[in-house]
């Protein structure tokens, strides 16, 4: 069933050798060791439906996963789980070193599709929430924040309300105000679902670089097989109801090339083909 | 799109100066169908009060009740205005601090949700116009019932607005909070709260036009001044050109009160209005 597809070693990095610990050392650095996720066996049932089978994930500190398959996989599900939201019925989920909801709400931050800011708080405000509920300051907080507006493409817009701000910088105050939240783990439901493809190309982009700039351990869910190439370091696919993992593919490709280099690139091509098979079959 | 650092084109909001004065330009182009009805409907009035030979105590003139709202100004109608608009603005302010806090207290415990909620209803399903003279009773000629019927008037939609705004929240934002940190308190504070602003203030418009109802309400019940005293005395004596003045006063008192809870929701929640447009 969870068949593992490494790639042949075309001209990229050769970082993903071993499976297990994921691309932890794709950046070129030696990974932290110990564990960023572990699921196993999870279960969960809603009523009668059964929204995610008997899942089992490993996922090292500071690894990028990317989960993609059809609508109504339980991928989102999976996510809920995974940060503490919502209990599975069979299984157990291990973030960092907890196992308990609390401890994994505590470790885990959650972003949904849509950005969800606060309309009455301008782009600082909204990014520097979660220091305010940790307890900061108003202006503390602010303050804290406002030298990463800049690396987030938001300079010049720190008192502008969301409504003022485009599509694409909504989103990344979204995505600012969970990476503020300090939390080891991102757990990215569809980010960029919501947004044009020109925008959407343009995050993707800026999100391998976040990510490489500051590694987290993530799990990105969506249904854009190209997204999840470009920011997963590992692809798992699901299959729709009941949601279990169909096949797990490392994606070894060069770290540095440009987002649209990569989409070119034949390993690329290949594993986008494969995986797009795969889901057409698992549809 | 070969590097980070650049950015689709975005889109920066219009120069606030320029749109500023032109929706000055189009709140006044959209009062004017209102001016005009107003200007036939006065028309109207005079006509049939001047040339159709309709008694002056059964239909007085606008000119003549602006002759005798003038006339009796300094005697009895400015004292009365004061009298009422105490009661109005003093009702008003109690109905919303009951009314938000009682909201809060509904939102936050399922079981005083269970306990109050009916009551509250119930409240509502008690003649007003009744309760008002037992109110004189208990409470004899002094401001204490007016501002009682006065706020019984206006919490109720108060109550409901916000209530229902503090439940608007999406509950996937309400999920985002949990992993920011955010416990019941801050949630309730730093989302809920200001989401809920906006129909606290559709409350609270509806509420400032019933206020004045209810000062006149608590005053017929039982009074010695203010604008229903004066009505009330006013009609025996077949002084409709006083009454109409008073009704006019207190019009406008409404009109006030309700421009005041516009002006002040513009200034709190200016980020509520750019999705209505």
């Amino acid at each position: 069933m969870a068949g593992t597809s490494g790639s042949p070693a075309g001209n990229g990095a050769a970082g993903g050798a071993q499976t297990d610990t994921g691309g932890a050392t794709a950046a070129g650095l030696a990974g932290p060791a110990g564990t960023g996720l572990r699921l196993q066996g999870v279960t969960r049932v809603f009523g009668e439906t059964v929204a995610v089978s008997g899942v089992d994930l490993d996922l090292a500190l500071h690894g990028r996963l990317a989960i993609v398959g059809p609508s109504g996989c339980g991928k989102s599900t999976l996510l809920g789980l995974i940060c503490g939201l919502d209990e599975p019925n069979e299984g157990t989920i291990t973030v960092i070193d907890t196992e308990t909801a609390a401890g994994r709400l505590r470790r885990c931050a959650w972003m949904p599709q849509r950005d969800l800011l606060l309309p009455w708080r301008d782009v600082l405000g909204n990014a520097a929430l979660a220091l305010e509920n940790q307890g900061m300051g108003r202006k503390q907080a602010r303050d804290r924040v406002a030298h990463l507006v800049e690396r987030f493409g938001l300079a010049g817009f720190e008192d502008r309300l969301p409504y003022q701000l485009s599509g694409g910088m909504r989103q990344r105050v979204s995505f600012l105000r969970t990476l503020v939240a300090g939390k080891e783990v991102l757990l990215l439901d569809e980010p960029f679902g919501a947004l044009d493809s020109i925008t959407r190309a343009d995050l993707q982009q800026w999100l391998r670089s976040a990510l490489d700039a500051e590694p987290r351990t993530t799990v990105l869910v969506t249904h854009d097989v190209e997204e999840a190439i470009l920011i997963g370091e590992r692809v798992v696919v699901m299959s729709a109801r009941p949601g279990r993992i169909v096949a797990q593919f490392q994606v070894d490709l060069p770290h540095t090339g440009s987002r649209r280099e990569l989409i070119r690139h034949p390993e690329f091509t290949e594993l986008r083909d494969e995986i797009l098979s795969l889901l057409e079959a698992a549809a | 799109m070969s590097t980070t650092a650049t950015r689709p084109p975005e889109t920066p909001s219009a120069a606030p100066a320029r749109s500023r004065r032109s929706a000055a330009a189009a709140s006044v182009r959209r009062a004017l169908p209102a001016a005009g009805i107003l200007v036939v409907i006065a028309l109207i009035w005079e006509a049939v009060s001047h040339w159709f030979g309709v008694p002056d105590y059964v239909l007085p003139s606008l000119d003549r009740i602006w002759r005798t709202g003038v006339s009796s100004w300094s005697g009895t109608l400015a004292s009365a205005t004061w009298v009422t608009t105490k009661e109005v603005v003093l009702g008003f302010l109690l109905a919303v601090v009951v009314a938000i806090a009682l909201a809060f207290a509904l939102h936050s415990s399922r079981t005083v949700r269970n306990a109050v909620y009916p009551l509250l209803i119930g409240s509502q399903a008690v003649p007003i116009v009744v309760i008002a003279p037992v109110l004189a009773i208990i409470f004899g000629y002094t401001i204490t019932p007016k501002l009682i019927v006065v706020a019984l008037i206006c919490f109720f939609p108060i109550v409901v607005n916000t209530i229902d705004g503090l439940a608007s929240v999406d509950p996937d934002l309400l999920k985002v909070m949990r992993t920011l940190d955010g416990n019941r308190w801050a949630t309730l504070r730093r989302v809920e709260a200001p989401a809920a602003l906006p129909s606290t203030f559709s409350g609270l418009r509806i509420a400032a036009t019933y206020a004045p109802i209810g000062a006149v309400f608590g005053e017929y019940a039982g009074s010695q001044n203010g604008l229903g005293y004066v009505m009330i005395q006013a009609i025996p004596q077949l002084e409709t050109d006083l009454v109409f003045a008073a009704i006019f006063i207190l019009t406008f008192e409404a009109i006030l009160l309700f421009i005041a809870v516009s002006v002040l929701e513009r200034i709190t929640c200016p980020w509520a209005r750019e999705g209505k447009r």
